[in-house]
């Protein structure tokens, strides 16, 4: 097996006396999508500024491309796509002169990046709007330039952190689809994200991080096979009802999980326990079953929803 | 391979070549309009009455516009060191964008710090254009003015980047300008000779570079004699140049990489 890109052990990062990253470990493998799911605060920005050597690693050891980010930053750096969670690209440029400047800050000769600017721009579906200023674009289009800006250098290792956050739905598929296709074509990817359907959509391997620490790993796949039940039927009760219904659905399906909103009943047949709540009398005013997801992996881990 | 300070200076020019528009006409109009009015209106009056014995005969104007060209050095290296710098930090995060590429926090603050050595030397030579049209000295000896100009400008560049690399909200920069840039313009030797003022406010005057620069501009453009040796007012604008990238290193890296 070949080296790991990233490889972390004991990583632990401290701001004063708040521990954000908790003596973590994972490695990432050359070629695969790995994901750090969990919610806002648990830990997963800090960990990929410390990969991205932006940020000094408090304890424990981290290795980025063969290198100690401590000591060879700017090699790391130069070799790395970082697509930040909030876009910071230049809005008094226009969109071509956006990657043009990027593209200087590796050293590239100008013949070079102008190349390399009229395929990424291609690849962001930008080309038509690559004289206009950025400020003009829409979220999607600002989002698509930033992670063609990330790949200006080549990068052998690229970081996005909440890659399509506060993007509306279908800007959001047609970046997944942009991601896709970095995946196939060889690329390492390392995602953070809240949303379980991006980690299940794109990552192959992912950790789970709540408070600092890692709180289960492996694929989507796996990971819903190990900590969650094949479906989960979703029960909606009539305003002010929900709490005595509670009482009465005692023993149906694996568990039971109480939302202010709904109640999720954990179980490997939907259907049976659709039956089960009909024959108990119970008259909801809506009922879903559906499969599994990583929401409910992180449920059951936690105790808590990975978007409040 | 190009050093990472120059790869960084030359996008802050990337960047200048579709904004310079915004900031022409300024340069330019600065001090035609200061000039007309200090120069030649209030000058008028000056030169009628007692300040000529001061200034030793010379025209208000000629005395004025060296100075003014240091003032103004200030003032543009003011600007240019501190909403920028919050943009960057804070508005555009453009720093954040730059300092994940190979530039570390060190190329950024001396690429930055040289663009503003770049624009001080611009709207100098400006500066020095207009004040040869005014009259108020010859081309030559202006354009030797412009060094000190400069020099005056970067001991304020630095210090102003390290500050604004420490502020949450633009309140603090409102602040530098309302107790910090705006008083020294108007009381280091840039309207009237410090001499005129109380001599509590002499020692105040001393230690602001702004009071250094404008007798060192002055005396490179007029021949004026200096309080003080002008090497050791170099020495003293050198030393705020030098502090001030320094701290501005300082500060932004604490900001930045965290």
């Amino acid at each position: 097996m070949t080296d790991p890109l990233v490889s972390a052990r004991a990583l632990t990062k401290r701001f004063d006396d708040f521990v954000a990253v908790d003596a973590i470990d994972f490695d990432v493998h050359p070629g695969e999508a790995f994901g750090f799911l969990g919610p806002n605060g648990a830990g997963k920005s800090s960990t990929m500024r410390m990969i991205g050597a932006v940020s000094p690693v408090t304890e424990g050891t981290l290795t980025v491309l063969g290198l100690d980010p401590d000591r060879d930053g700017a090699a790391i750096r130069a070799r790395l796509g970082v697509v930040p969670q909030e876009n910071n690209l230049d809005t008094e440029l226009p969109v071509e002169e956006n990657l043009l400047v990027y593209g200087r800050y590796f050293d590239l000769p100008r013949a070079v990046i102008r190349e390399r600017i009229d395929e990424l721009l291609a690849f962001a579906e930008l080309t038509e709007r690559r004289r206009d200023l950025v400020d003009h674009l829409s979220g999607g289009m600002k989002r698509r330039l930033t992670i063609a800006r990330a790949l200006i250098n080549q990068p052998d290792l690229i970081l996005l952190d909440e890659p399509t956050t506060g993007l509306d739905p279908q800007a959001r598929h047609v970046l997944w689809d942009r991601l896709y296709r970095l995946k196939q074509r060889g690329a390492t990817l390392i995602i953070t994200t809240h949303y379980m359907d991006e980690a299940e959509q794109l990552c192959d391997r992912l950790v789970v991080m709540d408070k600092g620490a890692i709180a289960a790993r492996g694929s989507p796949r796996e990971l819903i096979a190990h900590y969650a039940t094949r479906e989960v039927v979703e029960l909606r009760f009539a305003i002010g009802s929900q709490e005595g219904a509670v009482d009465r659905l005692e023993g149906l399906g694996k568990r039971i999980e109480v939302l202010p909103d709904r109640v999720l009943v954990s179980t490997d047949d939907g259907d049976r326990t659709v039956a089960d709540v009909a024959e108990r009398g119970l008259n909801p005013a809506s009922v879903v079953v559906r499969r599994s997801t990583l929401e409910d992996v992180f449920l059951r881990l936690t105790g808590r929803r990975l978007i409040d | 391979m190009t050093a990472p300070a120059v790869r960084y200076l030359e996008s802050r020019a990337l960047v200048y070549r579709r904004t310079w528009r915004g900031s022409a006409i300024s340069t330019f109009l600065n001090p035609v309009l200061y000039l007309t009015a200090m120069g030649m209106g209030l000058g008028t009056l000056v030169d009628r009455g007692a300040g000529t014995v001061t200034l030793e005969g010379m025209a208000y104007l000629t005395f004025l516009a060296p100075g003014l060209l240091a003032a103004t050095a200030m003032q543009t290296s003011a600007g240019d060191a501190s909403y920028p710098v919050m943009a960057g930090i804070k508005w555009a995060r453009t720093y954040e964008a730059t300092l994940a590429s190979p530039i570390g926090v060190n190329d950024l603050v001396l690429g930055h710090l040289a663009w503003v050595m770049v624009r001080l030397t611009v709207t100098s030579l400006v500066f020095v254009l207009v004040m040869a049209m005014f009259g108020a000295a010859s081309f030559g000896s202006g354009l030797l003015a412009v060094g000190p100009a400069v020099l005056t400008g970067m001991a304020f560049a630095g210090v102003i980047t390290a500050y604004t690399s420490r502020l949450h909200d633009p309140q603090g920069l409102a602040a530098l300008f309302r107790f910090g840039i705006v008083p020294m313009f108007l009381f280091s030797g840039t309207f009237f000779p410090i001499t005129e003022l109380p001599g509590w406010m002499h020692p105040v005057a001393y230690a602001t570079p702004l009071w250094h620069g404008v007798e060192l501009t002055r005396r490179v453009a007029l021949g004026l004699e200096t309080t003080v040796a002008p090497a050791v007012q170099v020495a003293y604008l050198v030393l705020w140049t030098v502090v001030g990238g320094w701290l501005a290193i300082r500060f932004l890296h604490r900001r930045m990489v965290s």
